[in-house]
């Protein structure tokens, strides 16, 4: 089904057309009202009126993550307060995080998009959906929570965790659609295979999933595991959240970008120099409607590629692979965002000494397990160990708040982590995404 | 009548101690004590040594984290009911050990018992006055 098929559907000239139109609109406004926008255009010797076709946009100075520090909490809202209905904000809690706002007409604009998702993925109107995301200053929940109900399904915002009650519910509610991360969709497909639930018992048919990175060996698993069929989708919450784009269930490879909401672009993330469609670069995002917190050519850090190729499902609207990889050193733990930097800070207000230190990020079952190594320096070394173990406590208290995700922290011997070319490598991944599949659920398909 | 003790932090893996008692053995170190409370990641080997600048310096530098604490020695007669002297007069006194290890004198119907307490002076006080006998550091270290 396609939830707005006179946006979706439409020819691409007219969108181009339709995407220059709003691009001015929106240039002009965030010229006028947003000062930090102003500024970087002026120094950049760039005027609204000299944007004068959809290519123009490339003159235009890029937004990154830092200027959403440097114009903290609401510098580059384009709306007075009175006007913002809802925030939301990133999970960081060192550092600052970043903080966006919505009018009411970008709350109505969001919950369309998040329709769309859903539509895409396969939900229709006699849908039950179980929305497994954090609801909170986390956009995942709030955002699809209310595509559901636009598209006039039934919608139960259990929210995250307690895997056994989502299956109590998943069952007794009748449950058709699942909403959470595609790696904790294989954490629930373990628990009904330890409880011995069948997914013949269920009723789920479709599952969307997002927030984290995942493959099509995951998707095969999931889809076979669960009884589904299972859509990928893909948001920022600086950008708006969920509903940025979505897999077709149709077609099932690439998802769609909203392009009459956003107007996208990939470029080489080290010369910022616009690539071609089809090349491999980093996603960078223009918000064409959004009225609270407009964005212009907003640096994603995402890793993906833009192609256009007729699709099925009969959307015309240009297609991005699953993001693959980040220009930064972020890593995604069970949906959440954490740079190495925010350990660091961590660590360093424990003991007023950061520490060597490296991340270690495994799959133990089909969940992430995140550990943090930390060289046992004098300071950090007791005689007792009584002593030794609160100051461990202590460590993983503090970094798993944080965080926001659960930590364990493990003590080493000084100088066994390792190190390249003298620099600590502080992140070590072992979740290799193609490899992990057992290669017996592939097989079988 | 304190006696230093050298703490050092081992990994719980295969070989780790065995590199402490090599760094030492190569470099003249005797031991007179050792313990080593151990968790499922790693370990605390706390000794008691000869020469523990020595021995803090050599393990420094083969990489090691290495801490000096102060501790206490007792020494009771070699026989039933010795130890339970000692810790009866230390509860009596709401005296709690942080922790204990002891070994046997070798010439002599000895034996020694490692503490440590949180309040180091109030533990020697209270022993003393009970009439059992602390040795200092430089006997301990040359047993």
């Amino acid at each position: 089904m396609i939830f707005e098929p006179e946006w979706e559907c439409m020819p691409r000239d007219e969108l181009k057309a339709l995407q220059f139109f709003r691009l001015k609109k929106q240039i002009r406004r965030v010229y006028e009202n947003v000062e930090p926008y102003r500024k970087k255009m002026d120094e950049a010797g760039i005027k609204p009126e000299d944007i004068k076709s959809l290519e123009d946009v490339r003159h235009l100075p890029f937004t990154t993550k830092d200027d959403f520090r440097e114009n903290y909490p609401y510098g580059l809202f384009a709306v007075p307060m009175e006007k913002i209905v809802r925030i939301h904000s990133s999970s960081g809690t060192t550092g600052k995080p970043t903080v966006v706002g919505y009018t009411k007409r970008d709350l109505d604009t969001w919950s369309s998009l998040t329709a769309r998702v859903l539509a895409a993925g396969g939900v229709k109107a006699k849908d039950v959906v179980q929305i497994a995301f954090g609801y909170g200053l986390f956009t995942g929940g709030f955002g699809l929570h209310y595509g559901v109900e636009k598209i006039g399904a039934s919608v139960i915002p259990v929210s995250s965790g307690q895997t056994k009650r989502q299956l109590m519910i998943m069952k007794d509610y009748g449950t058709t659609a699942i909403v959470c991360t595609p790696s904790y969709a294989l954490h629930i497909a373990e628990v009904m295979e330890e409880t011995g639930i069948s997914p013949d018992e269920l009723s789920l048919r479709v599952g969307l999933f997002g927030a984290e990175p995942w493959t099509e060996s995951m998707r095969q698993e999931i889809e076979k595991r669960l009884g589904i069929d299972a859509t990928d989708n893909y948001g920022l919450s600086e950008v708006m959240g969920p509903g940025v784009s979505g897999e077709c269930i149709e077609a099932k490879s690439g998802l769609h970008v909203f392009e009459d909401h956003f107007l996208v672009e990939v470029i080489n993330p080290e010369t910022g120099e616009v690539l071609p469609e089809g090349e491999w670069g980093e996603l960078v995002i223009t918000t064409l409607t959004k009225e609270g917190l407009p964005l212009i050519r907003y640096r994603t850090r995402d890793i993906t590629k833009l192609y256009y190729e007729e699709c099925p499902c009969g959307r015309t609207f240009i297609k991005m692979t699953k993001p693959s990889g980040r220009t930064d050193d972020m890593i995604i733990v069970r949906g959440v965002n954490i740079f190495p930097s925010q350990v660091e800070e961590a660590l360093l207000e424990i003991e007023g000494v950061a520490p060597h230190f490296q991340i270690v990020i495994d799959r133990k079952g089909y969940l992430d397990e995140l550990e943090v190594w930390v060289e046992a320096s004098e300071k950090l070394f007791f005689d007792s160990m009584r002593k030794q173990k609160e100051l461990l406590d202590r460590i993983t208290e503090h970094l798993s708040q944080a965080l926001g995700v659960k930590v364990a922290v493990k003590l080493v011997e000084p100088k066994t982590l390792e190190r390249t070319t003298g620099k600590a490598k502080r992140v070590i991944d072992k979740r290799d995404l193609p490899k992990y599949v057992p290669s017996k659920y592939l097989e079988e398909k | 009548m304190k006696v230093e003790q050298i703490s050092v932090f081992l990994e719980n893996k295969a070989g780790r101690l065995a590199e402490v008692a090599k760094i030492l053995g190569e470099n003249g170190i005797n031991i007179r004590a050792l313990s080593l409370a151990d968790t499922t990641d790693f370990g605390i080997l706390r000794l008691i040594v000869d020469d523990r600048a020595k021995a803090k310096e050599v393990l420094k530098q083969a990489g090691f984290t290495v801490g000096i604490t102060e501790v206490i020695a007792v020494e009771v007669d070699d026989q039933p009911g010795g130890l339970a002297k000692v810790l009866t007069t230390l509860a009596d006194n709401g005296l709690n050990v942080e922790y204990m290890y002891a070994f046997v004198e070798k010439s002599r119907d000895k034996a020694v018992l490692i503490f440590k307490f949180e309040n180091l002076d109030k533990a020697i006080d209270v022993l003393t006055k009970a009439g059992i006998t602390i040795l200092p550091g430089e006997k301990v270290y040359n047993l």
